[in-house]
């Protein structure tokens, strides 16, 4: 309760300090719109719909996309783990692809797909599957080889090995490693968004376009929060409750728990 | 007192090394790590392998396990050649190897599920006699980095003991402890051996532990691993570790050891 009041409190002060900001008059009311604005443009946007229609479109997109790179970038990861050939290559070849910010998919993926849902997938599945092949990987090599002898000798081989050894094993590599994924491709997501028109959904990046169209900085302003908070809920939905698990199982952090 | 294949009189042979060989290579040096190692393990047989580091009984005990394959010769377990890991031959290790991820009951739990045979309601109540059995029925739900290290090598020893394995191998598993809790722990384990008449192999570097839980002591000396000589301790049981008789045993013992290795990691007297 008290953390969540000095939270609070100190977010109250930050846009106490931009009101202030915007009365002092030192800069255009049209570069910097007060809170004010700011807060009815939201207002406005979540009671005509446009918002939460943008918010689903840029959503789905995001978590289709993800999945997909999750689904993929999961067992190539573990296989990469088993071999050095595989290692050598297709790690390789993830290593240098995480290196490229993911909006460099951008044009690629217009020129390969068009200006469809396709494009956007792939920029966001693109974003996604290098950072976990590598987590994967990362965290299957990490494992103390004690725990893979233990479970051989009661018979745990194959599949089960992967399922129940390996991958609940290297939890602690795969969580950062998901949560690095999804990072990127909400950024990738975005620029995408900002940089392409599909007509088959306007998403909240393209709000932010047409607010800097049409010099609306309370629009620009407004999707930013939002994306922001969209950004924290995130968080604490998809990955505080796997580092919570991890911090009580494997006892890392138990103070701050 | 004798070297080679013994089968103790009366009961038929459990496990059988036969001129076991094994080399490692680093990118130094290629090692000799056991060299024509026999030895015949009677069932219900508690065997300590002795040594100082380097001489094998850690590599004879993988051997055994299943989890490393010797260079040459070979182990039968009921006149079966061992080929890989399997379940009647259960291996403790010094660390507890147990799964952060579950809690005492589920890593107790874990060798049991990949059981077929069993409901689950047998393989839940077999986790509890088991814990129970090393007295940690209450610390069921425990999470694994919650229990000390003593704790941590019971529920070992009970996720080991639950799958019924034939043969338990247990390599230095007290090695970690404190004192205190080794002598607990000597207790218990002479305790469950004398209730469930499992065959153990005991691997250990500590001299009075194995004249304390042995049926028969194998001395062996390093570079390369081989058999020095078999030691009977006939005395009854449950023994204390810190009985006179027993320390006849051991010191005789550390005498042999003494004059194969000045190892410096002999602990020949009890701390």
């Amino acid at each position: 309760m008290r953390r969540l009041a000095v939270a609070l409190l100190f977010f109250a002060g930050l846009i106490l300090l931009w009101d202030l900001a915007v009365r002092s008059g030192r800069w255009s009311a049209v570069l910097l719109p007060s809170p004010a604005y700011v807060a009815e443009y939201i207002w406005a946007a979540l009671l005509d719909g446009t918002l939460l229609e943008s918010t689903w479109v840029t959503l789905k997109r995001l978590l289709v996309g993800y999945a997909a790179g999750v689904l993929i970038g999961l067992p190539l990861g573990l296989l990469t783990s088993t071999s050095q050939l595989l290692e050598d290559t297709v790690g390789a070849l993830a290593l240098g692809l995480q290196t490229l910010p993911s909006v460099c998919w951008v044009p690629l993926a217009l020129v390969w797909f068009g200006q469809t849902e396709g494009a956007m997938l792939f920029v966001v599945i693109m974003g996604t599957v290098w950072s976990v092949i590598i987590a994967t990987d990362h965290g299957a090599r990490n494992i103390p080889p004690i725990y893979a002898r233990a479970a051989r000798t009661m018979g745990s081989e194959g599949f089960h090995q992967w399922t129940r050894v390996i991958l609940p094993a290297s939890l602690p590599f795969l969580v950062s490693g998901m949560k690095q994924g999804w990072a990127f491709a909400w950024r990738s997501l975005m620029a995408a968004e900002i940089y392409v028109t599909i007509l088959t959904g306007f998403g909240l990046g393209h709000l932010l376009h047409y607010g800097r169209e049409l010099n609306a900085m309370d629009q620009v302003i407004g999707i930013m929060i939002v994306i922001v908070v969209i950004g924290l809920l995130a968080d604490r939905l998809l990955f505080a409750p796997w580092e919570r698990f991890l911090h009580v199982r494997w006892g890392t952090n138990v103070k701050s728990s | 007192m004798s070297t080679g294949p013994e089968v103790a009189a009366g009961a038929p042979a459990k496990l059988v090394i036969e001129n076991v060989t094994k080399w490692f290579s680093s990118t130094r040096a290629v090692v000799q790590a056991l060299d024509n190692v026999s030895l015949s393990v009677a069932e219900g047989e508690f065997v300590c392998l002795v040594g100082p580091s380097g001489c094998g009984k850690s590599t004879l005990l993988d051997i055994i396990a299943g989890l490393t394959k010797p260079d040459s010769g070979r182990v039968l377990a009921d006149g079966t050649v061992v080929q890989g890991p399997g379940r009647q031959r259960l291996v403790m290790f010094q660390e507890s190897a147990l799964f952060p991820w579950l809690d005492a009951f589920g890593n107790v739990m874990f060798g049991l599920k990949l059981r077929p045979d069993l409901t689950n309601r047998e393989r839940k109540k077999i986790a509890e006699y088991y814990l129970d059995l090393v007295g940690l029925g209450k610390f069921k739900h425990a999470h694994v980095h919650e229990l000390s290290g003593g704790m941590k090598q019971r529920v070992a020893l009970a996720r080991a003991l639950a799958p019924d394995p034939q043969v338990l191998l247990m390599d230095e598993p007290f090695g970690a402890l404190d004192a205190m809790t080794r002598d607990q722990l000597y207790d218990d384990i002479q305790r469950i051996w004398m209730e469930s008449r499992k065959t153990i192999i005991f691997v250990t570097h500590n001299v009075r532990e194995a004249a304390c839980l042995g049926d028969r002591v194998v001395l062996m000396s390093p570079s390369p691993g081989r058999i020095a000589e078999i030691f009977e301790i006939p005395l009854p049981r449950p023994r204390d570790i810190n009985s006179p008789e027993l320390a006849g045993y051991a010191s005789q013992i550390a005498a042999a050891l003494k004059g194969i290795s000045n190892g410096p990691d002999m602990e020949v007297a009890s701390e």
